[in-house]
């Protein structure tokens, strides 16, 4: 009888725990729904990158020569990890009051939602990180240095950062629908806030005198991913004498990177807590 | 002795009628402060035991809380008050196929709303070929589901409901849809979940299945649990509870000096039969007897033929009756050709007079007939006629 209770037991917490089956199960949906009607299907998300890297190619390198050496690889290097926080946070809002309809009729962990959108941008980032790094082997053969490595922080960062603002906003979402809407406005500011098109020594240059000032700057977890991710790839810290990415190793990266994670983890905790104080009301607030 | 599956003790249910609740941040800023709502307990003071392998019939009367207390009792919305233990997978059928997604195709939705279930992706390709199976779905499961007819739909989702072998089923009215043979194989697959020792705990406004298929059964009215206990006196509760106890074809008395329905037949028009079964097609006759104070002021019949849920399909009303000196008057409608409907059907009907300002009496009759049709779609288009008749004379009226 005990082993029946516990079996029993045993599928009762099978169905309120987050299992990787049922994330991947929802991961795979969200790419099937996305690509089911297009005939190149994922095709389409591998070759924007490959599509942002000829045009600015031609732009920057060719017509508006802005004196950074290898730019486009510079720029990617930013705005690829930028896009995967930027799509996992804006599904992953959306992802709660987007389904309600099986919040309100079914049992399952409701977490599942906002952590399966941010795994269905991770898929998107993953392959187009992939693409990126054979455009590198082809033409920028130096980007395969030790310095890769800082592709393992830096993403474990994003990630956290990125889980914890899906959870946070998901749940806020439901209560105020205008999160959403909110969000898509201070997402376009928070991109400029973040050096993706332009070198973060140029912030560094022009706030000289405020040291206090760059810190501020330097606190924002996604310009420590960037910044990292920029010197992982890009291979040309100093060009026509100019510094492009900060000298002195990689401590200064490290360090941001831990400010970053820092903060990331708080918000990640903060996130977990909203959801779990305000999941019980979904079925009702929907 | 094993442990209640399910224990809810003391568990209340308060929804917030918001009246102007912030429902954006903007507003929340604006509306600082000015928010109200008001209570409404759903829920109160339900304490339920229920053990495994009991089958359990929730019944009652629209409002009465069904609905809340099984999404409670499965986890979806959190109680206000007391506390609820369920032990075991729970297979909530409360919506069918509420986890669909009308771009993928029926193989893949399978495989996702198992996985929402709690099913792993190995089991549920073991299940795969007896859950398309049972859903009679063999030709179509490589379409998208978008391309379903309702019937489909609900099919697959009650298959993999069924198959995700759950140990409590919590069943909400889901079998009043899909055809007769569906119903059936729904009542047979319950029937062998019984046999295999799950817990059942069902929803349903079928009265008759309460005692067939119950080991016990729960009134619930205005959130409390009214009776708890035997089936047969459970589905006795609610009819005395909604008014359609006893007497549903008998003649009634006739009580004070406002006009009442008395009673109501069924019959075929062209033999004068008793008939509470008809094809679409077929002609069908009912009759109201109404007493009314004799000489008294004309009144009218109003009637309604409702459906499941109670959506009313179609509604006759009579010209000005007339009663006679012995204080009835009985009203025949007659529907040249029943449109093509299925399932079981009720009547509501109510007498006011002939303006229709004063209602006198409503009644209902439930479960009054059972229509075999093809599943009608579009707009019902039901011609009929009502006159006043003699009534039968080989049953006089009481006075």
């Amino acid at each position: 009888m005990a082993q029946v209770e516990e079996a029993a037991d045993a599928r009762a917490a099978a169905q309120s725990r987050v299992r990787l089956e049922l994330l991947t199960e929802l991961v795979r949906k969200d790419l099937k729904v996305k690509y089911k009607n297009s005939a190149l299907g994922f095709i389409w998300s591998l070759a924007n990158p490959l599509l942002y890297l000829a045009v600015f190619t031609l732009v920057f390198d060719k017509l508006l020569n802005n004196g950074i050496k290898a730019f486009p690889v510079l720029f990617m290097a930013g705005f690829l990890v930028w896009n995967f926080f930027n799509l996992a946070t804006l599904s992953g809002t959306g992802s709660v009051v987007g389904n309600a309809n099986l919040v309100r009729k079914v049992r399952f962990p409701r977490v599942v939602l906002p952590l399966s959108s941010v795994g269905f941008a991770g898929v998107h980032f993953v392959l187009q990180l992939g693409v990126l790094l054979i455009v590198l082997a082809l033409f920028y053969r130096d980007a395969f240095g030790p310095q890769l490595v800082l592709l393992v922080p830096a993403l474990a960062v994003v990630t956290v950062f990125a889980i914890g603002m899906a959870l946070l906003a998901s749940a806020l979402n439901v209560r105020y629908r205008d999160v959403e809407h909110l969000l898509e406005v201070i997402l376009l500011a928070w991109f400029w806030m973040t050096p993706i098109v332009y070198p973060v020594t140029f912030v560094q240059d022009r706030l000289a005198g405020n040291p206090w000032l760059f810190d501020l700057y330097m606190a924002n977890p996604m310009t420590g991913v960037v910044t990292a991710m920029q010197r992982a790839i890009y291979v040309h810290p100093v060009a026509g004498g100019r510094q492009i990415l900060p000298a002195g190793g990689y401590g200064f990266y490290l360090t941001w990177l831990g400010v970053g994670g820092a903060i990331a983890l708080v918000l990640l905790a903060a996130g977990w807590w909203t959801f779990r104080r305000f999941q019980a009301d979904f079925a009702e607030e929907l | 002795m094993a442990k209640a599956t399910i224990l809810a003790a003391g568990v209340g249910k308060r929804f917030l009628l918001h009246h102007k609740r912030a429902t954006s941040l903007k507003e929340r800023l604006l509306l600082h402060r000015q928010s109200s709502s008001e209570g409404f307990w759903a829920l109160q003071d339900v304490d339920l035991e229920i053990g495994a392998g009991q089958t359990v019939g929730l019944i009652g009367p629209n409002g009465s809380g069904k609905s809340t207390l099984l999404r409670v009792l499965s986890g979806i919305l959190a109680p206000t008050t007391g506390t609820v233990e369920v032990r075991g997978r729970i297979a909530s059928l409360l919506e069918l196929g509420a986890g669909f997604n009308g771009e993928l195709t029926g193989r893949e939705n399978v495989y996702l709303n198992a996985a929402i279930l709690g099913l792993s992706r190995r089991e549920t390709h073991r299940y795969f070929d007896d859950i398309v199976g049972f859903a009679e779905l063999e030709p179509f499961i490589d379409n998208q589901v978008k391309h379903y007819s309702s019937g489909q739909y609900v099919r697959l989702g009650f298959a993999v409901a069924v198959h995700v072998s759950p140990d409590i089923l919590l069943i909400d009215e889901v079998l009043a849809v899909g055809d007769e043979s569906f119903q059936r194989k729904c009542l047979d697959k319950i029937a062998e979940f019984q046999q295999r020792g799950c817990t059942i705990l069902f929803v349903t406004h079928a009265l008759d299945l309460i005692p067939r298929i119950c080991s016990r059964g729960v009134v619930l009215d205005h959130g409390r649990v009214l009776h708890d206990g035997d089936p047969v006196e459970a589905a006795e509760r609610l009819r005395s509870l909604l008014g359609t106890g006893a007497d549903q074809s008998g003649r009634g008395t006739v009580a004070g000096d406002r006009p009442r329905v008395a009673a109501a037949r069924l019959f075929d028009p062209a033999s004068g039969a008793a008939k509470g079964h008809f094809r679409g097609g077929e002609a069908m006759a009912i009759e109201f007897d109404v007493t009314a104070p004799a000489a008294g002021p004309p009144v009218s019949v109003r009637m309604a033929v409702t459906g499941p849920a109670d959506v009313p399909m179609w509604v006759m009303e009579s010209d000005p009756l007339h009663p006679g000196p012995d204080g009835t008057a009985t009203v025949r409608f007659t529907v040249k050709e029943l449109p093509q409907i299925k399932g079981i059907y009720a009547l509501a009907v109510a007498v006011r007079d002939p303006a229709g300002t004063v209602t006198y009496d409503a009644r209902r009759f439930s479960e009054a007939f059972l229509a075999v049709g093809d599943t009608a779609t579009g707009v019902l288009e039901v011609v009929w006629t009502s006159e006043q008749v003699e009534p039968p004379d080989e049953n006089p009226v009481e006075r």
